[in-house]
């Protein structure tokens, strides 16, 4: 089954100090840039766009299209900004492409710079992943040092500073605007739009902000043209990208593969579930994307057919869930995750996450009453759609898809706790000691 | 907004109702605009939007491109759009929805103690829970708590459990107020506002945070607990304290004023008012306060009937002739202030009449009465006029300080409409810098040459025309030429310009005619055509064409036996330029007549004392700065008041023979009122030569009041306003600091004068050399400082 994979990001993944510049030049690094630097700024957005790039950090919006809202006239500079804030649970693409192979985002990032005729590129960083930060550092060194970045770039009178901006650990700062409220030296909090980014974005310049992973493929299309970038995948899902999977698979980690593969067989790829298991649930792209079940295991894993299923790509981060999971506890723990992280702005999503939490600990304890269900499923309703950003509704999607599929086990809680259901040390990949007091006994309240 | 283009407007539905706003509109304004309310709590017409509370949902059926927009929309942030259909919870159940659940989840951490809260009962969450919320919450689980409560200011405590965090306080004070050190901080539920530990939130502006806050989380120190608002009476009214002219809304409850608030006047102070005019009411609730009269037996003052008051004024008063003068101060309601031009004029037979308490000079004088008095709205500059100015300079002039309002206004037009300001001062003051001000530098006294050349720091000429306001503050009065500058200035290049005093009953007392120079409306006393006009109006014979003496004039002649009585209403001595001249004064004239509130330094040495009412116990005018007349209402009267100054005035005239002709404040507006409009002479401007660059190595004083002043007696009895003001410090520029020794922050014993203070000095890096700003001595501006630096146990 390895020729399903299409390792191109992750090609040098394995080589020998593949963190290196001149690693990175033997396997052909840079060349993507000198292709660049001969072409015209309008001609790379062509090809990108031609290409049919799209984002992959979850909404897989055209990037070539976004890079041509950049309006031309605006007498502020253009910044590129690059969300490396990776923070969605479960996504785990980003962090392993910056560790291993720096200098490919670095070389996407001079190479959309160069398109979007920017002079000053952020690649914002996710401040928990110090030793990420220091290799992004290192290569922004080295790629100055080989006169890839800075002043005159390659002698082609091109200019591009690339600053390394760690960030103070917040997952709203993986929403665009918050991070640059963030990256400005605010609390991260979404702003208003309009204006939008493309428009009025850092400091209030026209402002390019693309996902590690989508300005990390814009060498390979450089190199190898947008018919090889095109060759792969589906019909509106182009290229390769990376999936990861993570939970109960016997091989988890990062499978880089065309667009549109399906989770069976990624599964496959990864050994299989756990022996004597079968899968119950999976997220597609994340906590946030609406939960799906094995009835979708043939679906392919691109945007247009996972919207068809009712959840959305995502980040490709592949929670797998064997048959000894308890979805109540599931949920829960993924909205608890949510509530930690509202960034307080707006109502549905801090009172919301906060009373969404409460209702599941009663269910997960076996303590609902009578109609809580309903309650949560309007909850969810006057929460979803109605708040500022999309943090709250990713923290309601896993709710009302897992009653979807799995309401039984949410009317369960009305009498019976979940670790009674769902031994919780039964889907433990590693020993541990048996939850006694379950969650009953977690502390709610301003301190929590 | 702009005055010369017409407004592109757009035509939209709401609820099936068809209406027409200006394009950029946002859809909660065009559905006030019909009359539909929708609920909100961040949503604040005069604070950028910021869609946090997202309880305004609406469903947009059609953007006004023919498609619906996907999900319900909050419409504090959505600006209308040709076409559009917007439906809100009156016909579309989603948006009804949407907002029954949005304030289910406010309420699910907000306490229920609405019964033992200062909002219940004026609570926009209580109310709109009422009209747009569940009877009942679903909500049976643990609510979030803090510790209650906690300080924001020491006049303004937080409640946290009861924010619903729709950041109107923080974004009041970045947007409006510019004053940093209160912001939301935390996260999530644990969302809060919160203070900065290393430095206070200091604001002159901070009650409006109370006020704005949409739940009971801001409340007031001063009247937290005090009444509900259902049993309070609310006046509506103007402010005493400067001459902004806010409206006011006054809650009293037991012949009591309990709390003061910003009224909503969109011309004048919109919805703001500063700390000064919110909580400054309690100034006459000492045992100072003058209820009866007072009349001086063997030296000692004591009780008398009213009647026995009046014959001994009557008797010192007829003994001293026309060897009189009158002294009023800015306190007066405009119908007060012309009771006592009339009664000087026609009782005392005199010009000598004056309403400045503070430094004067002739060549004031002369500018106020050629360029100030006798104007009207329509001839004036206005708030209005600030925000569509090109360039607004001001001259002796701390808007934040001396004329908080305009400050905010200010500060508007410099967010809005990105006007410019320059200050021609010897530093750009804290408010000065939240104006983005250019500093034309410039030593104390010497404005009138700066004037003539206005060149700011970074060396840029600014460029005075038709699109430049100038606004001139009182103390020009005592820098020679500046006010002869000013105005050259304004006939050489065009500019407009306003004079605005500190004191809130000046422009009034100037129309009224209490100016040596003056009679009422402008006319000027050696104009014939003006004094026969007002002997006919006043009914009585030749009013003399001598000009009066001003202030100072009176006092030295007092001292000097020149004038044997005086007449005194609302004078502080300390306000004088000379306080001791003011007080020999006092002391010399044969004959004091006092009218006050409370006893003073002027009751302690006068021969007969008239109390009188309080403002807020009549009714009347102020005339703000812009000429705008404000109507002054009773708002709280015991039957014990006092009577005013034109009833004790009137009573008086009769005991002296003459009919004063007014009785109370209506007669005399509507006598004013057929005054208006005088188009007879005016006066010359003022030609002073300005005073030379002086060469010192000295280093001389700047000064002024600060809007929080502790000397100020109209801030008697509120201890917390003046705790919540910044410390008096000492302003150096780098250079002077060294020459001293001094660093930031180092105590140090400053003598001006006979004047010793201990003041912290705070290094500035725009400050002249050889200047040093202290506050509230603006009558020494000019005079040499001496600054010792103090060590642990003494002077350095």
């Amino acid at each position: 089954m390895t020729d399903v994979l299409t390792p191109v990001l992750s090609a040098n993944w394995g080589d020998d100090r593949a963190w290196r510049l001149t690693n990175y030049e033997r396997r052909g690094g840079y060349q993507g840039l000198r292709k660049a630097l001969s072409s015209s700024p309008s001609e790379v957005v062509s090809l990108v766009k031609d290409a049919n790039l799209r984002g992959r950090g979850g909404a897989g919006f055209p990037t070539g299209l976004k890079w041509s809202f950049v309006p031309k006239n605006n007498p502020n500079p253009t910044y590129l900004v690059v969300n490396a804030d990776e923070s969605e649970p479960g996504t785990c693409k980003d962090v392993p492409l910056m560790m291993a192979s720096p200098h490919t985002l670095v070389e996407g990032v001079i190479i959309s710079s160069y398109a979007i005729r920017a002079n000053t590129a952020f690649i914002y960083v996710r401040g928990e992943v110090l030793h990420v930060v220091r290799r992004m550092q290192q290569a922004v060194r080295e790629a100055y040092s080989a006169g890839y970045a800075g002043r005159n770039v390659l002698g082609t009178g091109y200019d591009l500073e690339i600053v390394v901006h760690a960030g103070a650990g917040a997952y709203i700062c993986g929403e665009e605007t918050a991070l640059l409220d963030s990256l400005e030296g605010r609390r991260g909090q979404p702003r208003l739009r309009p204006p939008f980014p493309a428009v009025a974005g850092l400091y209030a310049s026209p402002t390019v902000i693309n996902n590690v992973e989508s300005i990390a493929s814009v060498p390979s299309i450089l190199k190898n043209g947008k018919n090889w970038f095109a060759s792969m995948g589906t019909e509106k899902s182009k290229g390769f990208t990376i999936y990861s999977l993570s939970g109960h698979v016997k091989r988890p980690g990062q499978f880089e593969a065309p667009m549109g593969i399906t989770l069976r067989e990624l599964i496959e790829l990864s050994g299989g579930i756990r022996e004597g298991h079968e899968l119950k649930f999976f997220t597609p792209g994340g906590s946030s994307t609406p939960m799906l079940t094995s009835e979708h295991l043939d679906t392919p894993l691109d945007y247009e057919s996972m919207a068809a299923a009712g959840s959305m790509l995502g980040t490709k981060a592949l929670q797998v869930f064997d048959d000894t999971t308890s979805v109540v506890r599931t949920t829960l723990r993924f909205v608890e995750f949510y509530k930690h992280e509202s960034c307080g702005k707006c109502t549905p999503c801090r009172e919301g996450s906060w009373w969404l939490v409460q209702l599941l600990m009663k269910l997960e304890a076996g303590k609902g009453s009578e109609g809580d269900v309903d309650k949560m499923l309007d909850l969810c309703d006057n929460i979803g759609g109605k708040a500022f950003c999309a943090l709250a509704d990713g923290a309601v999607a896993c709710v009302t898809s897992a009653v979807k599929y799995f309401r039984d086990e949410f009317e369960a809680g009305y009498h019976t706790p979940a670790w009674e259901l769902f031994p919780y040390e039964k889907s433990a990949l590693f020993a541990v000691k048996a939850s006694t007091d379950g969650a009953g006994n977690e502390k709610v309240g301003a301190n929590a | 907004m702009s005055v010369d283009t017409a407004q592109e407007t757009v035509t939209l539905t709401i609820d099936g109702i068809e209406v027409t706003v200006p394009k950029g509109t946002l859809a909660i304004r065009a559905a006030e605009a019909l009359g539909i309310a929708i609920p909100r709590f961040c949503d604040h017409p005069l604070l950028d939007p910021v869609g946090a509370c997202r309880q305004c949902m609406v469903e947009i059926p059609d953007a006004g491109n023919g498609r619906a927009m996907p999900k319900p929309q909050a419409s504090c942030t959505l600006a209308v759009a040709d076409g559009m259909k917007v439906k809100t919870q009156n016909t579309s159940a989603q948006a009804e929805k949407a907002q029954r659940g949005m304030l289910e989840m406010l309420l699910i951490n907000h306490p229920l103690d609405c019964p033992i809260c200062d909002k219940g009962g004026e609570c926009p969450l209580q109310n709109q829970a009422m009209s747009n919320g569940s009877g009942e919450s679903r909500f049976h689980a643990v609510k979030r708590t803090f510790p209650k409560p906690m300080s924001i200011s020491s006049l303004v405590l937080l409640d946290r459990e009861r924010c619903v965090l729709c950041a109107r306080c923080t974004r009041f004070s970045e947007q409006i107020s510019g004053d940093p050190f209160i912001a939301l901080v935390e996260r999530g539920a644990l969302q809060q506002v919160g203070i900065y530990s290393e430095q206070p939130y200091s604001s002159v502006f901070s009650g409006n945070v109370i006020q704005i806050c949409p739940v009971g989380a801001l409340t007031s120190t001063d009247y937290r607990f005090k009444s509900r608002p259902f049993d309070l009476v609310s006046t509506d009214t103007t402010c005493e304290h400067c001459a902004a002219g806010c409206a006011l809304r006054s809650d009293h409850r037991h012949y009591e004023v309990k709390r003061r608030m910003a009224g909503d006047d969109p011309q004048v102070n919109e919805e703001w008012n500063c700390d000064k005019g919110r909580f400054g009411f309690t100034y006459a609730r000492g045992d100072d306060r003058l209820t009866r009269p007072l009349v001086r037996e063997n030296g000692v003052l004591v009780e008398a009937s009213w009647h026995e008051a009046i014959d001994a004024a009557v008797a010192g008063l007829m003994a001293a002739g026309d060897q009189v003068g009158v002294l009023t101060g800015g306190r007066l309601l405009l119908e007060s202030a012309y009771a006592y031009s009339r009664f000087a004029r026609t009782v005392l037979r005199t010009n000598n009449i004056d309403c400045r308490a503070r430094q004067l000079s002739a060549e004031e004088t002369a500018f106020l009465s050629s360029s100030v008095a006798g104007r009207s709205l329509d001839d004036s500059v206005t708030y209005q006029d600030l925000e569509n100015a090109r360039t607004v300079v001001l001259v002796d002039f701390e808007p934040e300080d001396e004329s908080p309002i305009v400050f905010l206004r200010l500060r508007k037009a410099v967010r809005k409409n990105n006007i410019s300001v320059v200050s021609v001062a010897p530093f750009l003051s804290r408010g000065a810098q939240k104006l983005d001000a250019n500093l034309v530098p410039c030593r104390p006294l010497e404005e009138g040459a700066a004037l003539q050349n206005l060149v700011t720091a970074d060396g840029e000429t600014v460029q005075v025309d038709s699109q430049t306001i100038v606004l001139v503050g009182e103390r020009a009065a005592a820098a020679p030429g500046a006010l002869s500058a000013v105005a050259k200035l304004t006939a050489d290049t065009g500019c407009r310009m306003a004079w605005i005093p500190r004191r809130a009953g000046e422009v009034g007392a100037l129309e009224a005619g209490c100016l040596p120079t003056l009679l009422p409306g402008g006319r000027l006393v050696n104009d014939v055509r003006a004094r026969i006009d007002m002997q006919a109006e006043w009914n009585c014979d030749r009013l003399s064409d001598a000009e009066g003496m001003d202030a100072e004039m009176m006092l030295a002649a007092a001292r000097d036996g020149g004038l044997r009585a005086l007449v005194v209403a609302g004078v502080e001595p300390s306000d004088m330029a000379d306080p001791e001249l003011a007080l020999a004064g006092l002391e010399a004239a044969e004959f004091v007549v006092s009218f006050e509130q409370r006893a003073s330094q002027v009751t302690e040495r006068a021969s007969v004392v008239f109390p009188v009412a309080l403002v807020e116990e009549q009714s009347g005018h102020f005339i703000d700065w812009e000429h705008r007349e404000r109507r002054v209402n009773v708002v709280n009267k015991a039957n014990t008041s006092p009577m005013t100054d034109i009833r004790a005035l009137a009573a008086l005239a009769d005991a002296m023979g003459v009919e004063l002709g007014i009785r109370n404040a209506s007669q005399a507006k509507a006598e004013m009122d057929e005054l208006v409009g005088w188009d007879g002479v005016s006066g010359d401007v003022p030609q002073e030569q300005t005073r030379t660059q002086l060469e010192s190595s000295e280093l001389v004083l700047a000064s002024w009041r600060p809007a929080v002043d502790p000397a100020s007696a109209g801030l008697d009895h509120q201890q917390m306003l003046h705790d919540a003001a910044p410390p008096a410090r000492i302003v150096l520029s780098p250079g002077s600091a060294t020459l001293l020794g001094v660093g930031d922050m180092q105590r140090t014993r400053v003598a001006v004068g006979s004047a010793e203070l201990e003041l912290e000095v705070v290094v500035e890096p725009t400050m002249l050399d050889g200047v040093a700003w202290v506050p509230g001595i603006p009558g020494a501006a000019g005079q040499p400082v001496v600054v010792q630096a103090l060590v642990a146990g003494g002077v350095a």
